[in-house]
């Protein structure tokens, strides 16, 4: 293999690269990213750039010099355009083509937006670079949609003085990714602080000057930030050949097609410890898959199938959430540590006879290892020591009570 | 090869204790603590894995 295409220049694509050059892979090596900038971390932008505690440098994620290192073929400010697996060759938007052998595809994912005019969102610096301007005190922000994004950024807000109201839908925020219980202990937090968070709403258009609900009602805002959910960057896939569905479609070793491989957000793979085809936007994923996949391209022969714990964080208020596994779709939670009045806590979740994820606040990593390792494992619930009077809920199939 | 870490970017995921035991491990807090700055030859990979891997991007090896 002679000539290897990342495209995505960000955690996935880069993990991918370092990963290819770590292993001895000395050919041609072309990382294409879109964005102007070279590649820098997301999770700070709606925590500690969005609140003016870092500036924009500290997101590096490498220093000029490491990244020189890599000897890459490097394409910035670019977007790859098509793809024609049969001549195996990548089109970019400037009218170039790119030649490969192996192809890596590592293009994120961006925003879904709602209808009307105006409106912030939250996923490259310049996005957030935006909003943190506006943000002075006194400001009235709408957050439309209560997910870990929005519930970031509305602290940060709260934190900088702004007046906050948090907008969502479900009954009660994360129930469905974390379970009513659980969701009612973080979403606590933004009631006990004053911010104006309305459930069970939802949003039909952004205005001039807020927002407009279902009902007709506008709620005025000096700023609206929308964050639910996002959309995999696989347009420019569309005639190329490859299966796209939520994602680019790929195997347990994450291969799409004959020697092309996808990582990060955009990937749609089979996680072969739980059973299922995922598709997960976490960080740490991004590089463990970006490695993997890039591993598997360059060692046909001594492919291994991914087959992570998933692992994610957040920060909101003085809160530390952390939460291992693959939560959603539980048939049962239980608090196996600490109290959910008070904050902190481990719960576990179970779906059918199998320990699949762990959510801790505010506990020590010792507390939480047991079960990430039980996780690891595929543990059986019942042999995993879970107190009996700690279920604290059972919602079959996982659906919102 | 030294290790750096920048302990306020660090977000306690403990991928780096996982990569790197003898090198690598969390307060009570969650946040990373170097255990030895110069590893010998035989962690370095696990040190490698480390720096790729930190969500973060707190870790660095460096040739002195
Ligand atoms: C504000 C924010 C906060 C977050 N906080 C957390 C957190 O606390 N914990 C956590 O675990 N995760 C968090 N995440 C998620 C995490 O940042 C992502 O999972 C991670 O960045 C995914 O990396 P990636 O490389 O797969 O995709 P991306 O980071 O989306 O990178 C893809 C890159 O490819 C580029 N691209 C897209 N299309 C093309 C094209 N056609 N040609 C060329 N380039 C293209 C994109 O512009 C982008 O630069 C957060 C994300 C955001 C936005
Ligand atoms: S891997 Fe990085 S973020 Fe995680 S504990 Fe280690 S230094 Fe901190």
């Amino acid at each position: 293999m002679r000539r290897i295409v990342v495209v995505g220049a960000s955690a996935a694509g880069l993990a991918a690269a370092e990963t290819l050059r770590r292993e001895g892979y000395d050919g041609t090596l072309t990382l294409v990213g879109d964005e102007p900038l070279a590649p820098y971390d997301r999770p700070p932008l709606s925590k500690q750039l969005l609140s003016g505690e870092w500036e924009p440098e500290r997101l590096a994620l490498r220093t000029p010099g490491d990244l020189a290192g890599l000897d890459l073929d490097l394409r910035l400010g670019v977007a790859a355009a098509g793809l024609r697996l049969a001549d195996r060759t990548v089109e970019l938007a400037d009218g170039s083509t790119v030649p490969y052998d192996g192809l890596i595809l590592a293009t994120g994912v961006r925003p879904r937006r709602l209808p009307g005019a105006g409106g912030h969102v939250l996923r490259t610096l310049d996005d957030a670079m935006r909003l943190r301007d506006r943000l002075t005190p006194g400001k009235r922000l709408v957050v439309v949609g209560a997910g870990f994004l929005g519930a970031e950024a509305a602290a940060v807000a709260w934190r900088l003085g702004c007046e906050v109201t948090l907008l969502e839908p479900a009954p009660v925020p994360l129930a469905h990714a974390v379970g009513s219980e659980v969701g009612e202990v973080l979403t606590r937090a933004h009631l006990d602080r004053g911010v104006d968070l309305r459930c069970g709403v939802t949003v039909t258009e952004v205005t001039g000057n807020g927002v407009r609900l279902a009902d007709g009602e506008l709620v005025e805002a000096d700023e609206v930030l929308i964050a639910i959910g996002s959309v995999p960057n696989t347009d420019w896939l569309a005639a190329g050949g490859l299966t796209v569905g939520d994602g680019v479609v790929c195997d347990e070793y994450c291969e799409a097609a004959r020697n092309v491989y996808a990582a990060g957000d955009v990937a749609r793979w089979y996680n072969p410890l739980f059973g299922l085809p995922m598709r997960i936007e976490h960080r740490t994923n991004a590089a463990e898959q970006g490695m993997a996949a890039a591993r598997n391209l360059l060692h046909p022969d001594a492919r291994k199938s991914f087959a992570p714990v998933p692992y994610f964080w957040s920060d909101q208020y003085d809160m530390k959430i952390q939460a291992y596994g693959y939560l959603r779709g539980h048939d049962e939670v239980a608090v196996v540590e600490g109290e959910l009045a008070e904050g902190r806590f481990v719960a576990a979740y179970r779906r059918g006879e199998k320990v699949t994820g762990a959510l801790a606040v505010g506990m020590p990593p010792k507390a939480i290892r047991q079960w990430r390792q039980a996780i690891a494992t595929g543990a059986d619930w019942d042999g995993a020591a879970v107190p009996s009077h700690s279920r604290a809920e059972a919602v079959p199939g996982g659906a919102p009570a | 090869m030294k290790v750096e870490l920048e302990a306020d970017k660090c977000v306690a995921s403990g991928q780096c204790v996982l990569a790197a035991m003898d090198v690598f491990d969390q307060d009570d807090e969650g946040i990373a603590v170097l255990l030895d700055e110069q590893p010998a030859d035989e962690h370095l990979d696990g040190v490698r894995e480390a720096v790729a891997i930190c969500p973060a991007a707190a870790i660095r090896l460096v040739d002195q």
